[in-house]
């Protein structure tokens, strides 16, 4: 992490040139999830989904960002206009910050910084700020209603993610994203932390998907409710932002489950065949499929109601993830240790 | 080792220029805002000397979680802040002397001290992990402080709980363990409506 600044503008240049490699990829992989979700939800729901522009509506993320772009951002009289407009940048650019620690394979990484998950879960909680400047700044109800909505969801499951945090760092001993991935080598999937710390791996997806206001934790845009919750006032590129910042901590959600408890980009089984295979390439498979799991809840539970999310984050993940914390503790202690590291 | 300096001087001007904007903005979400940016600039700065741990939990503890709950409260009042400095200069004596005094502490701290004369951190080594060593230090030497710090804090959470916790007579709550518990034959009873077969 030091080296950076050591070593003159070379590493500057260099480092920019790492940021374009990761970030571009990262944009298209959003335009591709939005096609992807309306796709998966369209089947499930038994619809085509988008099906007319390009083949089979291969183009349609294109023709949306478009779209986008050339629409009018209207900025209502009573609001605050620089909050206003700083809010869907506040919202996007933590979602792209935390892609800096991101590993995709064995020291391959922006910055493999020594507290690379410390970092991580310290950028990925500013994203909220976004959401209540803008709530704040729109001086509409609903948005102002939504806004607070999501400060209390997103502090009450931040906690839970830390505590399961805690727990892969118990078994890793280390901070660094990449040092975790490697501690998870050896067999196969059951060498991964899922297994031994199966109530964290549950915990921290799904405060992943509440963290993300993806469904059935949506509560802060429930249409049904408040239009649109905190965006409700946003258009053109403002809206857009929201949207893609949205989209891109998904993906760093699924991402991040994938090295903290599947085994980054180790093969599930340890054989030349699978391990043939390029690390990055099971690595994008599992967070493909995390993802596919985020859209397939999406289009399967209705929308928790609020008093309930806080309850599932208060008084259900807090004691489970503190009493398997206890768990992993005491069974470090006891013969099992040499199996668990 | 120039573009440390300059980074530096950038994240210092910013936190002294934000930390006056806390006291000087008349919007009080303003205010809670510049603060969030002063934080995350002292953040920068402990990570620019290398002390990562201390930045990232700062931004964590402070920015993440503390500084939302402030400007939750902070939106949801409406601070007429012309009210509040109508007695400004009434208490301005008493509030400069305060001041004063804190600023000749810390310079007889600053000056007696071998606080005012640590050497500049010299060369970082490579793999050098301040998270490990705080962690290292705080569980072994320094265990019986931090335990006991850790139950002073528990001990003022439950404080904290127990001085608002108001139970009222006749909110409706759900029980949820009452709703878990209902089985079928608790709430529907099948009627035959016809009477018995003759």
């Amino acid at each position: 992490m030091h080296d950076f600044y050591h070593t003159g503008w070379w590493a500057v240049i260099w480092s920019i040139i790492k940021i374009v490699i990761v970030v571009v990829p990262l944009l298209l992989g959003v335009a591709y999830l939005t096609l992807a979700e309306r796709k998966v939800i369209g089947y499930m729901q038994v619809r085509l989904g988008p099906n007319r522009v390009g083949f089979r509506g291969s183009l349609q993320p294109i023709a949306d960002a478009l779209k986008l772009m050339f629409k009018e951002v209207i900025i209502p009289t009573s609001a605050n206009r620089f909050l206003f407009l700083a809010a869907p940048v506040l919202a996007f650019v933590p979602a792209l910050l935390v892609w800096a620690a991101v590993p995709f394979g064995p020291d391959v990484a922006i910055s493999n910084m020594n507290a690379g998950l410390l970092y991580v879960l310290a950028i990925a909680g500013l994203g909220v700020y976004g959401i209540i400047v803008a709530g704040w700044a729109s001086n509409s109800k609903y948005a102002f209603l939504g806004a607070m909505r999501a400060a209390a969801q997103l502090v009450a499951y931040e906690i839970a993610m830390g505590f399961a945090l805690v727990g892969v760092l118990m078994l890793a001993q280390t901070l660094n994203l990449s040092k975790i991935v490697e501690a998870q080598a050896g067999g196969g999937f059951w060498s991964w932390y899922w297994l031994p710390l199966f109530p964290f791996f549950l915990v921290y997806f799904i405060s992943g998907v509440a963290e993300t206001n993806r469904a059935p934790f949506d509560v802060a845009e429930g249409e049904s409710e408040i239009v649109a919750g905190f965006h409700v006032e946003y258009s053109g590129m403002a809206f857009a932002l929201f949207f893609l910042a949205e989209y891109a901590n998904m993906i760093f959600v699924s991402l991040l489950t994938t090295v903290l408890f599947l085994g980054g980009w180790y093969a599930p089984i340890n054989t030349p065949l699978l391990t043939w295979i390029p690390g990055l390439v099971w690595l994008l498979l599992k967070t493909a499929f995390l993802l596919y799991v985020f859209l397939w809840i999406r289009a399967t539970f209705p929308r928790y109601r609020y008093d309930q999310i806080m309850r599932l984050g208060w008084k259900v993940f807090i004691p489970v993830t503190i009493a398997w914390i206890v768990v992993v503790g005491i069974a470090l202690e006891t013969p099992m240790r040499a199996i668990l590291r | 080792m120039i573009i440390t300096t300059i980074l530096f001087y950038l994240f210092s001007a910013i936190l002294l220029g934000s930390a006056t904007a806390v006291i000087t903005a008349r919007n009080p979400v303003y205010a809670s805002l510049f603060l969030v940016l002063a934080f995350f600039n002292a953040a920068a700065l402990f990570i620019l000397l290398g002390a990562e741990f201390l930045g990232l939990i700062l931004i964590l503890v402070y920015v993440g979680a503390v500084m939302v709950l402030f400007l939750f409260v902070v939106m949801m009042l409406d601070i007429n802040l012309t009210r509040l400095k109508e007695g400004f200069l009434s208490y301005l004596p008493l509030g400069l002397a305060i001041a004063i005094l804190g600023v000749l502490e810390l310079a007889v701290v600053f000056w007696t001290s071998p606080l005012g004369h640590i050497p500049a951190p010299g060369p970082i080594p490579a793999n050098a992990d301040n998270t490990r060593a705080l962690g290292v230090l705080l569980y072994t030497h320094y265990l019986y402080p931090f335990e006991i710090a850790a139950v002073i804090l528990l001990v003022a959470i439950i404080a904290a709980i127990a001085l608002t916790l108001r139970r009222r007579q006749g909110t409706k709550t759900q029980s949820i363990a009452a709703q878990m518990a209902v089985r079928a034959k608790d709430r529907i009873s099948l009627v035959n409506l016809r009477g018995p077969e003759q």
